[in-house]
């Protein structure tokens, strides 16, 4: 029969688990948002080779299965001499991963603010460089918050696939002490509450970040 | 010419048979024309008449097919460092004000300063509010924009723009979108740069405006200067044809 009360005493374990999947999402949303702007602004810059880059990192990176590039970042780098921990090759697969989508979502954000917003900084004199970073992003990530908070929901989701690189976030934790226990459904129950928790925690944070955003400009 | 402008000053403003197509579409079709300093055109005409598209190769903003503008003594190329040098010379008011979102009023007028011109943030807050002073917003300078009348964000506009110290303003339109009872305070704002003997260029339609307070009045059509002349000249003693209409229907 089920026995949830076997899970109480792994409680500590789990929540230790989870806080290193939190750490492994939130490190690799911050890589992902700083590839995303670093690829969308290649994506939309005037050099051809810079946005052909830029369309290549996005066809590539969509297009793959994410387990793949991971296997690719962990297993493939020592082969050629780069050898990474598990936890910096998840945070970096990830991050590379989530950067595609970001850099994608950051483009529909700058394609919405309309052209007068450049029209009025080149007016005043203002440099590319300047009224990217100062007048045109800021407003595209305003925008682009309520698809980039989908995205990292996504990630913290798919960081469970660390657990295949022996990183022991709480995919992988699970699995083992539902395994030695031979309790598949408490274990794994209880991971999807955790999980549940986690999501329902990080969109509580991105309502209030958009809340806040909205408030300052009425 | 007006009585302002002395016989012996360069003109600020030199345009030389340009012509600016965009793709099989020819929207200029050699302008010629010469603003002295001080001095204050309104460009009048019906829409396509290619008066907003002149006014905008005078920034850059549209690159031209050929012919040559030469702002200032320094003739307009397209590099990015020359172009930028001109743009902080040449301030712009846009029909659609276009000012920054998510930047308050002081924010919007104090960037560019910062940015363009490293003016340090209590300079460039100094001049700011000297400015919404005279556009009559000094109390409304941690708004944002979204809360302001669009006669209000008109005139945040020409401030912002003011901030630059330019030496021309150029207006595209800059009453077309706002209501009807707020159009004479944006007016009078300008009406106030006018006296002070800013060089300005004025894309309108309100010929009152343009009778009372430009010296030159221009009357674009079909990519050409048509007529040009003394506001009152012009208006009461149109030569050509198309004039004549024009001002028959609009007046």
């Amino acid at each position: 029969m089920l026995d949830f009360s076997l899970v109480t005493e792994y409680i500590p374990f789990l929540l230790k688990a989870s806080i290193m999947t939190l750490e492994i999402s939130i490190l690799s949303l911050v890589l992902g948002l700083i590839m995303g702007i670093i690829i969308v602004i290649m994506k939309i810059s005037k050099f051809k080779i810079l946005s052909l880059f830029a369309d290549f990192y996005i066809w590539v990176l969509r297009g793959t299965p994410l387990l793949v590039q991971l296997f690719l970042v962990y297993f493939g780098l020592p082969q050629i001499g780069i050898e990474l921990d598990p936890f910096t090759a998840s945070v970096l697969a990830l991050g590379i991963n989530a950067g595609a989508y970001i850099a994608e979502i950051l483009r529909g954000g700058i394609l919405s603010i309309p052209k007068g917003q450049m029209e009025a900084a080149q007016s005043l004199g203002l440099s590319y460089p300047t009224i990217m970073r100062r007048i045109i992003l800021p407003q595209a990530l305003r925008v682009s918050i309520p698809a980039i908070g989908n995205e990292s929901i996504t990630l913290l989701k798919d960081s469970s696939l660390a657990s295949l690189v022996t990183v022991s976030e709480l995919m992988m934790t699970s699995q083992r002490f539902a395994s030695t226990n031979y309790a598949f459904i408490e274990f794994y129950i209880t991971a999807a509450i955790l999980y549940l928790v986690m999501t329902t925690i990080f969109s509580f944070f991105l309502k209030k970040i958009e809340f806040k955003l909205s408030i300052s400009e009425r | 010419m007006s009585n302002k402008v002395k016989d012996h000053l360069h003109p600020i403003i030199e345009i030389e048979n340009v012509h600016k197509s965009f793709n099989q579409l020819e929207v200029l079709k050699g302008i010629n024309l010469q603003v002295y300093p001080g001095e204050v055109v309104a460009l009048i005409g019906s829409s396509g008449s290619g008066k907003s598209t002149l006014l905008r190769c005078l920034n850059g903003l549209e690159t031209l097919s050929s012919g040559r503008i030469t702002i200032d003594g320094t003739e307009l190329n397209y590099s990015p460092r020359s172009i930028q040098q001109i743009r902080r010379e040449v301030g712009m008011v846009f029909q659609q004000f276009n000012l920054f979102p998510h930047f308050t009023v002081l924010q919007n007028i104090i960037e560019a300063p910062m940015q363009a011109l490293r003016k340090s943030k209590a300079e460039a807050v100094e001049k700011a509010i000297v400015l919404l002073e005279r556009v009559g917003l000094k109390d409304k300078k941690d708004v944002y924009p979204r809360k302001l009348s669009g006669g209000q964000q008109q005139r945040v506009a020409i401030a912002r723009a003011m901030a630059m110290n330019p030496k021309i303003m150029l207006f595209d339109e800059p009453t077309s979108a706002l209501d009807p009872e707020l159009v004479s305070e944006v007016l009078n704002v300008m009406k106030g740069l006018a006296e002070e003997g800013m060089t300005m260029l004025i894309v309108t339609h309100e010929m009152k405006f343009a009778r009372e307070v430009a010296d030159r009045v221009i009357y674009m059509c079909d990519g050409i200067i048509e007529e040009q002349g003394a506001p009152a000249q012009l208006f009461s003693n149109p030569t050509s044809n198309r004039l004549k209409s024009f001002l028959k229907n609009v007046i």
